[in-house]
């Protein structure tokens, strides 16, 4: 029985990169989405919700549920199930609209 | 700021949305047999959900070891290759629009997340919506803390992400669908306590004929059922998540057996201990850029709505053919089976020749025996009238919008809410992001005076969100050309 899911496919991929998460370094493989990057160092959670403020990240996996919201570069509301995750990228907690600052 | 929009290419005898089963099989066989044909999908890759598979930067050597039949998939993508079919990835459709000549206009907005500036049109003489469908949710106390994902959505992560959301995972819900969930989790490494399944199994043998027609199902469940044995996976049937236990995240879950109709039988609740569930009840055909032209539906025995279609895959509406998951769930081969009845029904009605009408026939007689099957697994799983009884009234039905149960019920019991959309005017469950994709069936079922609840039927003018500044840039002329360099690919072989 393979032990991960790497194993399973066989993967040899690209070297690794880093990514951070709220500040923390957290390690991505090329080609993941962001949200897959965030599940490979075991953080299911990204978002705070605008009403109760809980915790939510990747349901769908698809793109569909929009639960997934992140702050990508500064850029609120990126499905991060959908978005490629690259080098360098600054992914931040994305609380309530993500429009904060426009006070909408 | 303001978007202009660009057009690739002219004018495409057929343009087909969405690059799973259905969309391949319909656009190569439409280009082979000499249409010009662009292919339109928001994912980077072909594939669909079924085939989904890696980015080709994550190395994997034996994609298929996540897949059943994936050489149907690779033969569909080697002719992709060989044709000369635009293939347009990372773009989301949100609107079709029929114009006074009678050709068609695709509009869709670009990047891996339709957040790129450049918004698209694209001209078509006839469309093929291939567009599939998306997981049914029913909600449960606690169903909205990290740690519960769908489980299409869980087998989607590993496919494409090679990412499991934990290491002890319960997957729940109805549907064969949770048998291949749980196999593909144990084969990558992650433990299954158990699979749950409100359903119980005898339904199928109500419906012998379907079955007998239909051995490669029965083959399918045998070597999902085989791999749950070899990794000693539990099947509950008649069973259901009725909590889920946490704080920040998922610690356990609570398992009870149910009742016929799903009502929780008291006193048999066990706790099991985990740190993800994967819950999903059945998948529901994605067809809002259908039924915003107007175009017919049928119900489907679980409740659901898909796209009413000829015997050729043609909707309603004339110059517009379905294929897959939008007639009604059942599966890639019928996807692609409907996917080449389509794209070959295009090329009569465009060229004015029948292709192969032994072709036509046998892909019509075999379309038909998957379809009976569908609907015989769609009202074996269908949600029965109890499962509300699980639920608590402060318990979320709408993600998006944080609306609770308590909400709803007072919405229908206190101010005479009678079905979904009012029950959306009166609590905003179903208004927020995903537009009521995650929430509709439960809020159609607590709005039901009888528990048998209407498909939502609602019309949503955009299937996507779409910017101000690109429906602004509409009225702008197009800019020819271009878009091929910015925003799209052709995916090689
Ligand atoms: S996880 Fe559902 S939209 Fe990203």
């Amino acid at each position: 029985m393979a032990r991960t899911p790497t194993d399973l496919v066989g993967a040899q991929p690209d070297p690794p990169f880093e990514i951070t998460f709220d500040g923390r370094s957290v390690t991505a493989l090329p080609g993941q989405s962001v949200a897959a990057a965030l599940w490979g160092a075991g953080i299911l959670a990204w978002r705070t919700t605008r009403d109760g403020g809980r915790p939510r990240g990747a349901f769908c996996g698809i793109g569909q549920c929009y639960d997934c919201l992140a702050t990508v570069n500064g850029e609120p509301n990126r499905r991060a199930c959908l978005v490629p995750a690259h080098p360098g990228d600054a992914i931040t907690t994305q609380e309530g609209h993500g429009h904060d600052r426009l006070g909408v | 700021m303001t978007a202009s929009v660009s057009e690739p290419s002219g004018l495409y005898d057929l343009v087909v949305v969405g690059a799973g089963s259905a969309g391949l099989a319909g656009a190569v066989i439409a280009s082979e047999l000499g249409l010009s044909v662009a292919l339109v999908d928001a994912s980077t890759q072909s594939g669909g959900q079924f085939y989904r598979h890696p980015a080709p930067a994550l190395g994997a050597v034996r994609p298929e070891a996540l897949h059943h039949d994936w050489s149907t998939f690779s033969n569909l993508r080697r002719r992709l290759g060989a044709s000369g079919i635009a293939h347009l990835t990372g773009h989301h459709v949100w609107s079709l629009a029929k114009e006074a000549d009678e050709t068609w206009t695709v509009h869709a907005v670009t990047g891996a997340d339709g957040t790129a500036k450049r918004p698209v049109r694209i001209r078509a003489r006839t469309l093929l919506l291939a567009t599939g469908a998306y997981e049914r949710q029913l909600p449960f106390p606690g169903w909205t803390l990290p740690g519960v994902v769908g489980a299409a959505g869980a087998q989607a992560m590993l496919k494409s992400g090679l990412v499991l959301p934990g290491r002890r995972i319960v997957v729940a819900g109805s549907g064969p669908l949770l048998l291949a969930v749980a196999a593909s989790l144990a084969a990558a490494g992650a433990r299954v306590p158990t699979v749950v399944e409100a359903a119980g199994y005898l339904r199928y043998a109500r419906t012998p004929r379907a079955l007998v027609a239909n051995p490669q199902k029965a083959a399918e469940a045998l070597v999902h059922g085989a791999a749950l044995l070899r990794h000693r996976v539990r099947v509950r049937l008649r069973s259901a998540v009725t909590e889920v236990h946490g704080t920040d995240r998922v610690e356990a879950v609570t398992v009870t057996r149910l009742d016929r109709d799903w009502r929780p039988v008291p006193g048999t609740g066990r706790r099991i201990a985990c740190d993800a569930l994967a819950v999903g009840h059945g998948l529901v055909p994605q067809i809002e850029l259908a039924t915003a032209l107007g175009c017919a539906t049928r119900p489907l025995p679980d409740c659901t709505l898909g796209l009413a279609l000829d015997g050729l895959q043609e909707t309603s509406v004339r110059g517009l053919w379905a294929a897959g998951e939008t007639g009604g769930v059942g599966g890639a081969e019928l996807a692609w089976t409907e996917g080449e009845l389509a794209g070959r029904a295009v090329v009569a009605r465009l060229l004015g020749r029948r292709s192969d009408a032994g072709r036509i026939a046998g892909l019509q007689r075999r379309r038909d025996r998957m379809r009976a099957f569908a609907d015989v697994m769609a009202s074996a799983h269908a949600p029965g009238p109890g499962w509300p009884v699980w639920l608590t009234d402060d318990t979320d039905v709408c993600r998006c919008e944080e609306v609770t149960v308590g909400c709803v019920r007072e919405a229908v019991a206190d101010l005479g809410a009678r079905d979904a959309r009012t029950v959306k005017l009166l609590t905003r469950a179903g208004m927020g992001w995903c537009q009521g994709r995650m929430c509709g069936t439960a809020v159609a079922c607590l709005a039901a005076r009888d528990g048998v609840a209407e498909p939502p039927s609602e019309r949503r003018p955009f299937a996507v969100p779409v910017s101000l500044s690109t429906l602004a840039a509409l009225d702008e002329p197009a800019e020819p050309g271009g878009v091929e360099a910015e925003a799209s690919s052709i995916e090689g072989p």
